[in-house]
């Protein structure tokens, strides 16, 4: 009798009896233990995916922490912060934490992004994997901005009614969208109160969007920096110890950076407008966003036209979801793509640039600059990637990972050799 | 390349903010600025004298509480008595009527005005700002706190001064409501240092500074305790992580 229950195979009892019944330890073991097979060949551009996941985490434990002791009112809001960073023992560092934790939420997210773009993480079959994380980086995007309104300074209240304005541009139904989403004619305590329950809300759907996007990226596995399919075990080591010590030691490294900004730079991402409290009468001179979201702006300004500059910056994020079915090559990674790899640091020039310009003032030659970067911006996607495919060729791809051509590093001839040796 | 990328991705937040205030202030050398920065406890007595003395006849100061001056270095009997030379409203009583008693330590800083209103009224329409986080409020920080105060000049005849404001330097637009507020000896500090403008002016700012950071000392150096510790996790986890990896990458090779 006893010999017919399946019995789980570890060698702690206690976790042996729970695993049986509850396969949880299982489940762990095949997510990022040593039942997870991964490929040996991954750099450290794959450690941030993991850096994103801690990262989600800290913002939720001091965003917990900080909830405790704000309070979601226009006349208390700025008061309630200043009080967590003078009087609440550590709140200062809880609310430093959380501040520069979404802007570095935000680099490790564009870094993972940008190494998905590189080695082509988002082709087939992973084409759903990266379309949830767009959904991600969209709930990120509208998590960070309600967050910002929290603390109720000048910057969170011109900034929240610049952002609402955006609706506005909907033909016939704008204004009472607008109206509807503010719960009034303008952003005040309505506004704020719900702005706050869906910050405090998002977080948790995106862990969710996080745990599909993880299911998703186990179907096939990573993908390496070759971008080849793995065709044998011996190309893959499990996931841990090897990824978990070297996640391990990224971690180590990014928090070091982080606290550099935490302690001795905590205001250096942000505005200083921001600790004047919120003034519906007095507009700043400048409404800037915040750092992460100043691309988008820029395009938002380079369009003359106020409807379709909402919808050249909504269309700049929504071109990501198609991504997968723009981008016609085969071939997933850059090594092997002479003339993706120059657009690809175009592209990120660009982007760079289009962060800078969003925070500028639009005049003088800004104007221009901001439109050109724009109009490249949409001719990277539409039109250098699907014909990059016809034009380009293609270097030829080693067999394996564990290929010689590459692995003895004695062919000068393979790129992936020669960057080897640097 | 790619070294260069990441370099570059790091360095983007850094670019978007390398444009400061719309006019050039000076820069002095702080004792609080850089990682092992602390506030100069006389010069930040010497600073609450100016406030005192010279600014709180307009500018509020409502974050900070009377026991808060233990970080300047005052013990109990001295903040108490400070508190008390204060009148505080308070109430309403048992009748239901408000009364005035002298401050006590918990106390916060007592306001010039009843109100937003009253202040405005009081200062031909400019509202006076609240002073507790003004170097993080502005751009510049503390240097253009320090170069405002200093920044009365005589106007060049380009510049037309109209009735009820004043020419400052390092104002943006150079026309400040304002009136200058520190002269040559304008106060007589207790300690008897020479209360030059430019000595009031850097004093009155390091006190502002701790009144908008005064975590900044213990920030700093949990910073380097953090750092450290995560440094040598960081050498640690990198030796565990090349022992680890021995026997791949000897596979590989």
């Amino acid at each position: 009798m006893k010999s017919s229950i399946p019995n789980s195979q570890f060698k702690n009892p206690v976790i042996n009896w729970i695993d049986t019944r509850l396969p949880i330890f299982t489940a762990m073991n095949e997510a990022v233990g040593t039942e997870h097979p991964t490929p040996k060949n991954l750099n450290y551009w794959w450690n941030f995916g993991s850096l994103a996941g801690v990262t989600l985490v800290i913002m939720i434990i001091t965003g917990i922490a900080l909830a405790m002791n704000y309070t979601a009112h226009v006349d208390h809001a700025f008061d309630s912060v200043e009080r967590i960073m003078r009087d609440v023992n550590g709140g200062w560092l809880i609310r430093y934490i959380h501040m520069n934790g979404a802007s570095f939420f935000f680099i490790v997210v564009y870094i993972h992004m940008a190494r998905s773009l590189y080695y082509g993480s988002y082709k087939a079959p992973r084409e759903l994997l990266w379309i949830l994380g767009v959904v991600i980086y969209l709930l990120m995007m509208a998590t960070a901005f309600l967050g910002y309104t929290l603390p109720w300074g000048q910057m969170s209240f011109w900034g929240a009614t610049v952002i609402t304005n955006f609706f506005s541009v909907i033909p016939f139904v704008g204004e009472p969208i607008v109206n509807w989403l503010l719960g009034g004619y303008t952003v005040d305590n309505p506004t704020l109160n719900r702005f706050y329950a869906l910050h405090y809300l998002l977080p948790f759907v995106i862990a969710g969007v996080i745990l599909l996007h993880i299911v998703a990226l186990h179907r096939f596995g990573s993908n390496n920096p070759l971008g080849i399919d793995i065709k044998s075990d011996k190309d893959m080591i499990p996931f841990h110890p090897y990824y978990t010590i070297k996640d391990f030691f990224g971690l180590s490294v990014f928090l070091a950076i982080f606290c550099v900004f935490v302690f001795f730079l905590p205001n250096f991402l942000g505005h200083p407008d921001n600790y004047v409290p919120a003034d519906p009468l007095s507009t700043p001179a400048h409404i800037v966003p915040e750092w992460y979201l100043s691309p988008f702006y820029a395009i938002l300004r380079a369009v003359p036209d106020k409807l379709l500059g909402v919808l050249a910056m909504f269309g700049a994020i929504g071109i990501l979801f198609i991504l997968p079915w723009l981008d016609r090559s085969p071939v997933r990674s850059a090594h092997y793509r002479p003339m993706y790899r120059v657009f690809y640091v175009i592209f990120i020039v660009n982007m760079l640039a289009l962060g800078y310009l969003g925070v500028q003032n639009p005049e003088g030659i800004y104007i221009l600059l901001g439109r050109a970067c724009t109009a490249w911006y949409f001719i990277h996607f539409l039109v250098i990637m699907p014909l990059l495919n016809i034009i380009e060729t293609p270097k030829a791809l080693p067999k394996s990972v564990s290929d010689p051509i590459f692995s003895s590093g004695s062919s000068s001839l393979s790129p992936a050799a020669s960057r080897k040796s640097k | 390349m790619k070294r260069l990328l990441l370099l570059s991705l790091f360095l983007l937040p850094f670019a978007t903010f390398a444009a400061g205030p719309d006019v050039k202030g000076i820069k002095r050398d702080w004792g609080f600025s850089g990682p092992f920065g602390k506030y100069d406890k006389s010069s930040l007595q010497r600073g609450l004298q100016v406030y005192t003395e010279v600014c709180s006849s307009c500018h509020s100061l409502k974050y900070i509480a009377y026991r808060n001056l233990s970080d300047l270095g005052y013990n109990k009997n001295e903040i108490k008595a400070f508190a008390s030379s204060f009148t505080v409203v308070d109430g309403p009583d048992d009748d239901g009527e408000m009364f005035e008693r002298p401050g006590r330590p918990a106390d916060y800083f007592v306001a010039p005005y009843a109100n937003d209103n009253a202040a405005r009224a009081a200062n031909g329409g400019a509202y006076p700002p609240d002073l507790s986080l003004i170097t993080k409020a502005r751009g510049g920080g503390a240097n253009y706190l320090y170069s405002l105060l200093i920044g009365y000049k005589e106007p060049p005849e380009s510049i037309e001064v109209r009735e009820g404001l004043h020419y400052n330097k390092y104002y943006s637009g150079n026309l400040i409501a304002m009136p200058q507020p520190l002269y040559e000896d304008g106060v007589e500090y207790a300690d008897g240092t020479n209360a030059t403008i430019e000595q009031m002016a850097a004093d009155v700012t390091e006190f502002l500074a701790w009144s908008a950071e005064p975590e900044m000392e213990a920030r700093k150096r949990t910073g380097i305790a953090a750092i450290s510790f995560l440094l040598i996790m960081a050498v640690l986890s990198y030796i565990a992580k090349l022992q680890i990896w021995a026997n791949v990458k000897k596979k590989q090779a």
